[in-house]
């Protein structure tokens, strides 16, 4: 549980958003052409990183919209919080 | 009858003295008890790191351990090590709420859950060692007409299955367990539930150490507080471990990491289908019996149950989001206690007197991984998710078998890692029981 700086609406509790998973996973350009072990990566595998994770976040009960975050996974601090389609601010 | 060798009183009390030595038993309980206790053999070794061994377990818990009882038991692989970064039985083997139950719905589950099942009914005689076990039954209750009909169509799927299983009505779940509210006023009233009554509980540090003191009798390492670094791949194969205690060679590497799977994983340079997230639990402070079984809504999410030593024992949710962190959030707690309150009022002034959290790796169908990847060498025991600890002996037993023959045993075959890219999930949500 933690204070999620939201990037329309600023701080506000974490029980206000829902979490969507690791972010940046691009959906595949030309779907038919993939295999299907192109798919499983795709649908189903994930790097669960125990660390720095960029991951999308939506603020379900305030504005209802999606961004991004920078969050370290073993402490649960933020490390950056930016709007969808933005390059993340750190590394 | 020609083999036969001439009686020798001094070669039959050596066998004697191996195998009954450190035997537990009434007369080893007398015979330490008039020397103070003081005697007591210390139940494991704690042996530095070879330099190469026929197999390594990464992950001394309960399923680590129990798959190197069995790799050494069943499979005579003798020269093997399970090394465990803390200490055996600390992470979610210690941290979970002691369920034991076999009623999933599908056939694959079914068997792989009853295989365990099957193995806990005989398990503290093969052990040597109280686990405990008590087939107080699970109840898991209906609180909404969808819930009444997958329960009912779950309990046919059991019984098909040979896992017994029976609807009770709620005057029927009012005069298993009284202290239920079965008004129809609640907000989520008790529209009757399933009963499987060779389910229960068992102490789940003593299926940790029971397991430990019974591989390392048959000569296996046990290797606390030695951190897995790196996985050393030779191309397809793998060659052995870094660890905080040097590196260890070995073609045969299972992972029994729990939470921790992935980090292993991407160690190897694989990727797997898991998330993981804190799971809580809480206990109250001790009383007199209240409950004698096992109750579990997964609709407003409560489940309580009694330990021996009184305390009530809950299981909350998960959090959301991936952590690491072994703690959980608050609100959680609070939703649980919300619904536990009203299932029981008779619960309003106990208090809660220790809550911890575990952490947790869910598969997207809400079922293990009990598998060989595309490494060679390299086996992953993984994915439990919300429920691991009912499965530990089933599922050391057929992953030692996977190890061992490189293939897997008919009833782990459909929990392999290629169901995420042939389709053929084995989807559990509906048996998880808590929020997957």
């Amino acid at each position: 549980m933690f204070i999620i700086n939201c990037p329309y609406c600023g701080e506000r509790d974490q029980t206000e958003f829902s979490c969507g998973g690791e972010a940046h996973i691009e959906r595949p350009k030309q779907p038919t052409e993939l295999s299907d072990d192109q798919w499983a990566e795709y649908l189903f595998m994930r790097k669960n990183i125990k660390g720095v994770q960029f991951e999308r976040w939506n603020h379900a009960h305030g504005c209802r919209k999606w961004f991004n975050m920078v969050r370290d996974t073993s402490n649960d601090k933020i490390q950056a919080v930016y709007k969808m389609g933005e390059k993340p601010p750190v590394k | 009858m020609c083999n036969l060798k001439p009686l020798n009183i001094q070669y039959l009390y050596s066998i004697y003295d191996q195998n009954m030595k450190n035997k537990y038993s009434i007369f080893s309980l007398i015979k330490n008890a008039l020397s103070g206790h003081e005697n007591w053999q210390r139940a494991w070794r704690d042996p530095e790191p070879k330099k190469e061994y026929d197999a390594i377990i990464i992950g001394g818990g309960g399923h680590g351990l129990a798959t190197a009882y069995y790799l050494a038991k069943k499979h005579k692989l003798i020269n093997i090590a399970v090394v465990e970064k803390g200490w055996i039985g600390g992470g979610n083997t210690g941290r979970n709420t002691t369920i034991i139950r076999s009623n999933y719905l599908w056939d694959a589950s079914a068997g792989l859950y009853d295989h365990a099942l099957k193995i806990w009914e005989g398990l503290s005689q093969e052990l040597n060692y109280n686990v405990m076990f008590s087939q107080r039954g699970v109840m898991n209750l209906a609180h909404n007409l969808q819930d009444v009909r997958d329960l009912k169509r779950r309990t046919h799927a059991n019984r098909l299955n040979g896992i017994d299983a029976v609807w009770l009505n709620t005057e029927e779940v009012k005069k298993f367990c009284p202290i239920i509210n079965t008004s129809p006023n609640i907000r989520y009233p008790v529209l009757g539930g399933t009963l499987q009554k060779r389910a229960g509980t068992a102490r789940h540090d003593a299926v940790a150490w029971g397991y430990a003191r019974g591989a390392d009798a048959m000569g296996v390492d046990i290797i606390q507080n030695c951190e897995v670094k790196g996985i050393k791949r030779n191309g397809d194969q793998v060659e052995g471990i870094e660890t905080t205690k040097g590196f260890i060679k070995s073609k045969k590497i299972g992972v029994v990491a729990a939470g921790h799977s992935s980090v292993i994983a991407n160690m190897a340079g694989i990727r797997l289908p898991l998330e993981s997230k804190p799971l809580q639990a809480l206990v109250s402070e001790p009383v007199k019996p209240i409950i004698d079984t096992v109750v579990m809504s997964n609709a407003v999410h409560a489940y309580v149950s009694q330990s021996d030593k009184g305390e009530l024992v809950i299981g909350a949710g998960t959090d959301s989001y991936i952590s690491y962190t072994q703690k959980g959030s608050h609100n959680i707690v609070e939703e649980t206690l919300r619904a536990i309150l009203e299932l029981y009022p008779i619960f309003s002034r106990m208090k809660m007197l220790r809550q911890w959290g575990g952490i947790v790796d869910i598969c997207p169908d809400a079922s293990p991984i009990i598998s060989k990847t595309q490494i060679k060498g390299l086996y992953f025991n993984c994915g439990w998710g919300t429920g691991g600890f009912k499965a530990t002996p089933g599922s050391g037993d057929l992953f030692a078998h996977t190890i061992a023959n490189d293939e897997p045993h008919k009833l782990n075959a459909a929990f392999n890692l290629n169901r995420f890219v042939s389709g053929d999930l084995v989807d559990e949500h509906g048996a998880a029981a808590v929020a997957h």
